[in-house]
């Protein structure tokens, strides 16, 4: 790509992964003469999406219904999730996997050649759609596949965004260095949708994967857009601890137990039910992720995790099940831990720990996807819309990236078909952000990059973790306040301009501190607990004072100001979210 | 007492300084749950920064990290250093791409191929949304799934010396993702791929080494895949040979 | 396929290696492979050998005995010998590949490689057994 003049677009898609794409093909439908180019600092197949495994909701069986989809979102949600924007999500959430099914998605079946849906948690009903244990992926590269029909999109893979170019009040485009070659370029736009995904790589012990880093919401960040809802951040109760690969919950499902160091199932004295010879729903192993996660922290206090090189952990025993149940039912969880991790789950107990998994979290946008900022859209988990509320409901962010994806390339291009051509002023923005990451590549810095990023993932661990206390919270604000100091004199020590990630590392930290220190003072703020954000000091709920969004901005000198906006209810009124006991 | 440790030789490429590739050794520790990706890290973090190369998932789903193991296109997220202990570990980029730098190759021409074989659906007539899904029946299915699991490692390319010999030649991944849709009963765009593809520089151009097939790590057996699809266009051939004949 | 140019600032210069001729000995896997696609001359040499063969029978029984003799030399005993498990070589790698381009359904269930293997196998023994029945009949 030798373009000589900077390019300019229509729509501009930072992030190729499964909103992007579908945000891609959004627009080019809504306009094909239109110019659309995604970027990405990975090859659009790479992106996390890949990694997804349960599957997709929506409603399509005819004992299904669409207010029991907005219900199990809301309440699994705690409330906090914008009740219109479930609503159009929900209604919308068929036809987007349908449209996934018209471009080869393969879809698991039912033998008379429908689609399959299955049972996930949370859900009073079979809903999710899937692809064998690989939903995302195979969601990813049909997208990434259909994608390449169309021409006028075009791709920027490795590129990495560094900067919005923001003038006039809009957004006009993105400065970016191209990973091969180092050139750092202007790529203007009308629009823009930020596409990024969420930033897990904050914390030590995450499912999520190296790219993760929150590039999109500190991009917006600086750009003078809320990162709404921070504090909610999803925990996956087992995940392997060194790698972070998720152990599914069919494991638990099919009889897994989890031990505790004495070999004892801990669970029973969490609340969480007592144990019973045969797997039962809603009980002890399969009892709510969060209280599960939760459980974990509890009996680490009381000394009955494990110790170990990644953290404490305890176990997650299989072998009762025997070689064949495992081998049928669960061949890929005993691949993941042979393939990956060097265990064997026949013979061995595998050790497993609550890991970061998912950002409820994120740029703040309308139910149309669109930001504050004119001109800056986003979708996905790098979005906040808010359908995910306090906990996402498994299965909802599949069909998140494909119904907002949609939603933010077609206003997107509306946007852009809109506007006049770009403000003249850019360029000094431009040779700004060139002699910026000159600087930062004359290696004359002293702060290590792994150092500080270790320093980051232990204070959010220790203070901002599954359960927070004020003085946690402010203990680690106070850290990554510091860490945000230091990142300043950060030492890159490659000077090549080819392919440098020695110099993309550096600049995912600074993207990372950026969100931790938003997560960090959205959590200190919120004197409830709600959700995945559990609060020590303040157990209950608290729906007269924090039924509302946290929005965190950047202030000028770098630290964020929370302010607060209601959260939208229309039918269904807050209740107490039931888990742990039959229900409906 | 010491760690015990591995030496790791990694080939290091600068275009910068226009010098030619050249081995560097580091000593990592050698721990049984560590991958060489995990040895990779730990040089980037602690030993030395400059070190290249491209990785996500660790989990062997994202398809980034494939490089060279002592001669062997393998995925490092999947390849435990206890398995080559003692070691030394000879770690360099995917054979037959050309480098741009340390291991990190040009994949560009490869997705370029992805894209030569139209692996989208395609259809003289879209089927409207409010007709529903297009039916297709689990044996229909598992015509094609296996075919579906490509990640784009781009292993079977380096592992292919036809590739290696004609870098024009579509090569294992792309064929199979052509079959993956011809397959595919929501599909018709047989004759327009076999338009593209039976020829020098497609399915012909394979000679049946089979070691894409040994060197997948998801069992997708592209080898497989050609030698169906060489069989289709085989069929083609007499067919619109005998029809040609019959005017 | 090295390239030439220099490095200029922010344009690549790729590191290509070229592929040496002997490239196929670092591999057994790949010695295997160009064995298997030498033994095509040995293929081409039997085809052209059988023409020449009928050719000499229908020339008349002078022809033929004159072929006979020049067969049983010494030399073309070894490269006869030579061809014919170069041939046989060649057919084995070939029926063991022939259930990789044949998937065979009978309804839902599919026939396994081994029985499209061996049912290609079962078919060159029985037409072998028909000749060898028509010879010895006579």
């Amino acid at each position: 790509m030798a373009q000589e003049e900077s390019p300019e677009y229509d729509v501009l898609i930072v992030g190729g992964g499964g909103a992007g794409l579908r945000a891609a093909i959004a627009a080019y439908e809504t306009n094909p003469n239109l110019k659309i180019a995604v970027i990405s600092k990975v090859y659009p197949m790479r992106s996390h999406t890949v990694s997804a495994e349960g599957g997709a909701a929506a409603v399509i069986k005819p004992d299904d219904s669409l207010d029991d989809h907005c219900y199990d979102t809301i309440s699994g949600a705690d409330w906090m999730c914008d009740q219109d924007a479930v609503e159009s999500f929900v209604n919308e959430a068929p036809n987007e996997l349908l449209q996934l099914e018209h471009w080869g998605c393969p879809w698991s079946r039912e033998a008379d050649g429908s689609v399959a849906v299955r049972p996930f948690g949370g859900m009073k009903i079979k809903r999710t759609w899937y692809a064998s244990d690989k939903t995302g992926f195979h969601m990813l590269h049909t997208l990434f596949q259909t994608s390449l029909k169309y021409d006028p999109i075009q791709r920027y893979d490795e590129w990495f965004v560094t900067k919005l170019l923001v003038e006039d009040g809009r957004c006009q485009g993105v400065v970016a260095i191209e990973l091969a070659t180092g050139r750092i370029e202007p790529i203007l736009a009308k629009s823009v949708i930020l596409s990024t995904g969420g930033c897990g790589k904050i914390f030590p012990f995450t499912t999520n994967a190296n790219i993760k880093n929150g590039d999109g919401m500190s991009l917006a960040y600086r750009a003078g857009i809320p990162l709404k809802d921070m504090e909610f951040i999803q925990y996956h109760p087992t995940g392997l601890p060194f790698t972070g690969i998720l152990i599914t919950e069919a494991s638990r499902a099919e009889g897994g137990h989890l031990l505790n160091k004495d070999g004892y199932r801990y669970l029973q004295d969490y609340d969480l039910g007592k144990p019973e010879p045969k797997p039962v729903l809603r009980s002890m192993e399969l009892g709510p992720r969060d209280r599960l996660s939760q459980a974990f922290v509890k009996e680490q206090e009381r000394g009955g995790t494990m110790a170990g090189e990644y953290g404490h952990y305890v176990h997650l025993d299989l072998r009762h099940l025997g070689e064949k149940i495992i081998d049928s039912r669960l061949p890929f969880v005993r691949e993941l831990c042979a393939k990956y991790e060097n265990i064997d789950p026949v013979t061995d107990l595998i050790p497993v720990r609550p890991v970061v998994h998912y950002m409820m979290g994120g740029i703040s946008t309308d139910i149309d996807a669109a930001t504050v900022l004119p001109g800056v859209y986003s979708a996905g988990e790098a979005a906040c819309v808010s359908i995910n509320g306090a906990n996402r409901l498994g299965s909802n962010s599949l069909t998140e990236i494909l119904v907002f994806g949609a939603r933010a390339g077609k206003n997107a291009a509306a946007f852009a078909l809109e506007q006049k051509e770009a403000s003249s002023g850019l360029q000094a923005q431009v040779e700004d952000e060139r002699n910026r990451l000159a600087k930062l590549m004359l290696g004359e810095g002293t702060e290590s990059i792994a150092g500080l990023r270790k320093e980051m993932h232990d204070t959010m661990e220790e203070g901002a973790g599954i359960y927070r206390t004020r003085d946690s919270l402010a203990a680690s604000g106070q850290k990554v306040r510091e860490l945000q100091e230091r990142v300043v004199n950060v030492k890159v020590s490659d000077a090549s301009h080819t392919f440098n990630t020695d110099l993309t590392a550096a600049i995912e930290l600074t993207y990372m501190l950026d969100g931790a220190e938003a997560i960090i003072a959205s959590a200190l703020l919120r004197d409830e607990s709600r959700g995945s954000h559990q609060r020590s000091d303040f157990p209950e709920r608290d729906d007269d004072k924090f039924l509302q969004h946290s929005l965190a901005y950047r202030e000028p000198g770098g630290s964020p100001r929370i302010e607060y906006q209601p959260v939208s209810i229309t039918r269904w009124p807050p209740a107490k979210r039931e888990y742990g006991q039959q229900k409906g | 007492m010491a760690e015990e440790t591995i030496t790791i030789e990694v080939l290091r490429y600068l275009p910068e300084n226009g010098a030619e590739p050249e081995f560097q050794s580091y000593d990592v520790p050698l721990r049984s749950d560590w991958v060489v990706l995990d040895a990779l890290n730990h040089i980037k973090d602690h030993i030395d920064g400059t070190l290249s190369y491209r990785w996500s998932c660790r989990m062997g789903v994202c398809g980034s990290c494939g490089m060279m193991i002592n001669g062997e296109p393998v995925l490092t997220c999947a390849a435990f250093l206890t398995k080559y202990a003692p070691g030394p570990i000879r770690v360099e980029p995917l054979a037959h791409f050309p480098v741009v730098r340390d291991l990190v190759t040009e994949v560009t021409d490869f997705v370029d191929k992805l894209k030569h074989v139209k692996p989208w659906v395609v259809r003289e007539e879209d089927k409207p949304l409010e007709e529903g899904e297009f039916k297709q029946t689990p044996a229909e299915l598992s015509d094609f799934k296996s075919y579906t699991m490509c990640i784009n490692c781009m292993l079977c390319y380096s592992a292919c010396p036809v590739y290696g010999l004609e870098p024009g030649f579509a090569g294992p991944a792309a064929l199979a993702l052509a079959q993956r849709y011809n397959l595919d009963n929501r599909d018709e765009g047989n004759d327009e791929r076999m338009a593209r593809l039976s020829n020098d520089e497609g399915i012909w151009s394979c000679t049946m080494v089979g070691e894409c097939s040994e060197a997948c790590p998801k069992d997708v057996d592209p080898a497989g895949a050609i030698q169906r699809y060489k069989l289709a266009g085989a069929a083609e051939w007499w067919k619109s040979f005998i029809t040609r004949k019959g005017k | 396929m090295e390239s030439k140019t220099g490095y200029t600032l922010h344009h690549p210069k790729w590191h290509r290696d070229a592929k040496p001729i002997f490239w196929w000995v670092k591999r057994w896997v790949y010695i295997g492979f160009i064995f298997r696609e030498l033994t095509s001359v040995a293929v081409a040499y039997s085809a052209i050998l059988m023409i020449i063969l009928y050719r000499s029978v229908q020339s008349g029984p002078e022809a033929y005995a004159q072929m006979l003799e020049c067969l049983s030399h010494p030399v073309m005993l070894v490269i006869n010998v030579l061809a014919l498990g170069a041939v046989l070589y060649h057919s084995i790698t070939w029926f063991n590949l022939s259930p990789k381009a044949m998937v065979v359904r009978l309804g839902d269930w599919r026939v396994p490689d081994l029985m499209i293997a061996g049912g290609n196998y079962a078919g060159w023994f029985l037409i072998s057994a028909v000749i060898a029945a028509a010879y010895i009949l006579g």
